[in-house]
């Protein structure tokens, strides 16, 4: 299992952003994006989870086994910590297995409303859905936002132990160190030129 | 799939507000018509159906914008689209969860405000029936409206004016089939309408209302 | 040598802006002499007496409010198909033409029901259609606006395009249903039937004709100010890039 892609351009708003990306991930291998804000990081990341159509290029992955997570965690105020996990699990037709509280440090939180949480609290909730839907691809956005020293660690840990270690693949948008013994990916270099072809106004230049 | 309803239902349970919202707009609106018309019981009575239809009908737009509004803002929509879920399934889901938590109710209570209206007394079984039928038909209609004008800030006044004008059919055969009812005629028509409406909108309109999730995902 | 080639905005600019002109020009003529000749050329009818000639603009303007809905719906499945801009632009010219043509055939209708029927208004199926379809319009053009995004808008509108055709033809026949009908049956139909008098069958069609024509220039006109539109915001927004 790898993720490759090749040559993708891809567009925020009709305009191209990012153009001649490339590059291969290995199972049990993360790539960490870098890049100044707006350059297109989430642009990207929703590309290859497939959330918007790339301009051009390929992105080569297995069939159902992408996930996305942004800095929007999906979590609803109204439901229980337990009661938000097994919502995700049961989506993904998979159980929530009891080590994921002690991953992310939730076990004293499981029975309370997730509206009652604390910010980074509710990251951690939002970041242990990956380990419940059992999807070996991760692109994930920004998944260190309000998280403390603490967290960001139990959260590397998650990913490296939990994650890569059992093949899978993890694609991170982040502007930390996490830790993780992963290549980094400059996107500067891949910033569409201002006559990139393919965007949604091309027709009219 | 299961899943989702569950999910929406217990929300609905929880947050309140939606749940009695809907069921209280629409007593208010029942109660208002005879301070407007007078409370002549020879008014009231060949108006009564007509009256407990369109209100019904404004009660559920009411919640309309709330069905895919919250999940978009929290992500949980984007989340829903790269899930395995496919999002014609979450569209009928949110169109079922929201006519459990309005349509239903609405076709309960219903009978019970006919008799504010004085409605002739052949006509309960009718209107009953004849909004079991109708409401799912408004439900799957208005998940499409809100599937439009999700990427909407105030999409809200938007939602109204593109919806109303797709109720208009099932508004008519509904009415109508009471109508006829109350009066004694055949409703074999106005009924059967009423029911290929609602089986072809929610046979067709999840796709449609897919399609636009879709974009506004984009 | 392909009709897509059209549907490059530069292509149908340059092909259209000098047609214009000439497509407007004859329908102001065809318009004029269908006019002139329907009011001042034909006798009064039996049962309408004179007023029977405001039907030289409310049939047309009828003919053009729903033709211009069709052409909607067939400019909308080319946009989501192929996904040529000009399409969806010319979508969105059509759909404040076709509302005015709506608003002119209820107007006319009013004043024709008026002496003939005794009323200004009747809830009846062709009416009450008419209203619903100019409903439709108006929602049709408040999502275009409403919608920052031009690709979004123009793939949302298609989508409520398709939709609300279904529902119109639905709400038509629920009008039938439901209603009382004034007014009379298929007066107009290409094998000229025996129902309308001769004299104005000629007047009637030249009419027709340039109602036709006269949306098209419409059509085109506005489809090429909202390919100019967007054409100044593509370069704005490269200008922005390029900085």
């Amino acid at each position: 299992m790898r993720l490759a892609v090749t040559d993708l351009a891809c567009a925020r708003g009709g305009v191209p952003v990012l153009a001649g990306v490339s590059f291969t991930v290995e199972a049990g291998q993360a790539l960490v994006l870098r890049g100044a804000n707006g350059i297109g990081k989430t642009t990207l990341l929703r590309t290859l989870a497939g959330l918007q159509p790339a301009l051009s290029g390929d992105i080569d992955l297995p069939d159902d086994q992408a996930a996305y997570a942004s800095h929007a965690d999906g979590i609803k105020a109204q439901l229980s910590v337990e009661e938000n996990l097994s919502f995700w699990a049961e989506v993904y037709g998979n159980p929530v297995p009891d080590t994921i509280y002690e991953a992310f440090d939730l076990v004293d939180l499981r029975h309370r409303m997730a509206g009652t949480l604390s910010a980074g609290q509710k990251r951690r909730l939002g970041l242990s859905r990956l380990g419940v839907i059992g999807r070996k691809v991760l692109f994930l956005d920004e998944p260190t936002v309000s998280l403390d020293r603490f967290s960001v660690n139990l959260f590397a840990d998650f990913i490296r132990d939990q994650h890569l270690a059992k093949g899978g693949i993890a694609v991170i948008a982040t502007h930390i160190d996490l830790g993780l013994d992963a290549p980094e990916l400059d996107l500067e270099p891949f910033r569409a030129s201002a006559d990139q072809s393919g965007g949604s106004d091309e027709a009219f230049l | 799939m299961i899943a989702l309803l569950k999910r929406d239902l217990w929300l609905a349970v929880r947050a309140g507000g939606g749940f009695g919202l809907g069921l209280a707009f629409f007593l208010i609106v029942v109660v208002l018509i005879p301070f407007g018309v007078g409370p002549d019981a020879s008014v009231l009575e060949p108006i009564a159906p007509g009256i407990l239809w369109v209100a019904a009908l404004l009660a559920c737009l009411l919640s309309l914008d709330r069905i895919f509004a919250l999940d978009y803002e929290d992500g949980s929509l984007a989340l829903l689209a790269t899930s395995p879920l496919p999002l014609e399934g979450a569209a009928l889901i949110k169109a079922i969860a929201h006519w459990l938590t309005t349509g239903l109710p609405l076709t309960l209570a219903a009978p019970l405000l006919g008799v504010l209206l004085h409605m002739n007394s052949e006509a309960y079984g009718y209107l009953f029936i004849s909004l079991a039928l109708g409401t799912p038909a408004l439900s799957i209609i208005g998940t499409f409206g809100a599937a439009l004008t999700v990427g909407l800030r105030r999409g809200g006044l938007l939602l109204s004016l593109l919806v109303l004008p797709l109720y208009v059919p099932t508004l008519v055969f509904g009415a109508e089939a009471v109508r006829r009812g109350a009066a004694g005629m055949d409703v074999t028509t106005p009924f059967v309408m009423l029911a290929g409406i609602t089986a072809g909108a929610f046979a067709l309109l999840p796709f449609a209302s897919a399609a636009a999730l879709r974009v506004n995902l984009r | 040598m392909s009709i897509w080639e059209y549907a490059n905005p530069k292509k149908f600019m340059a092909t259209t802006a000098p047609l214009i002109p000439w497509i407007f020009g004859g329908s102001m003529l065809l318009i004029i002499v269908g006019l002139l000749w329907g009011l001042f050329n034909t006798p009064a009818a039996d049962q309408f007496e004179h007023s029977v000639k405001i039907l030289f603009v409310h049939v047309p303007s009828a003919l053009m409010a729903i033709n211009g809905w069709m052409m909607m719906l067939v400019a909308s499945l080319i946009w989501l198909i192929r996904r040529h801009h000009v399409s969806a632009l010319a979508a969105r010219a059509a759909a404040p033409i076709g509302a005015i043509m709506t608003v002119i055939a209820l107007a006319t209708g009013a004043i024709w029901g008026q002496p003939t029927w005794g009323t200004w208004w009747a809830w009846e199926p062709r009416l009450t259609s008419f209203l619903i379809l100019f409903l439709f319009y108006i929602g049709y053009m408040a999502l275009w606006t409403a919608i920052e995004d031009n690709d979004t808008a123009a793939d949302l509108t298609s989508v409520l395009c398709i939709v609300g055709s279904v529902f119109a033809v639905l709400s038509r026949y629920a009008a039938m249903f439901w209603g009382k009908g004034l007014h009379q049956t298929a007066t107009f139909s290409a094998d000229r039937e025996t129902n309308i008098d001769a004299s104005f069958w000629w007047p009637a069609v030249i009419s027709m004709v340039g109602f036709g024509l006269f949306f098209v220039a419409l059509v085109l006109i506005r489809t090429n100010t909202h390919i100019r539109l967007r054409r100044a915001d593509a370069l704005e927004a490269r200008a922005r890039r390029a900085a």
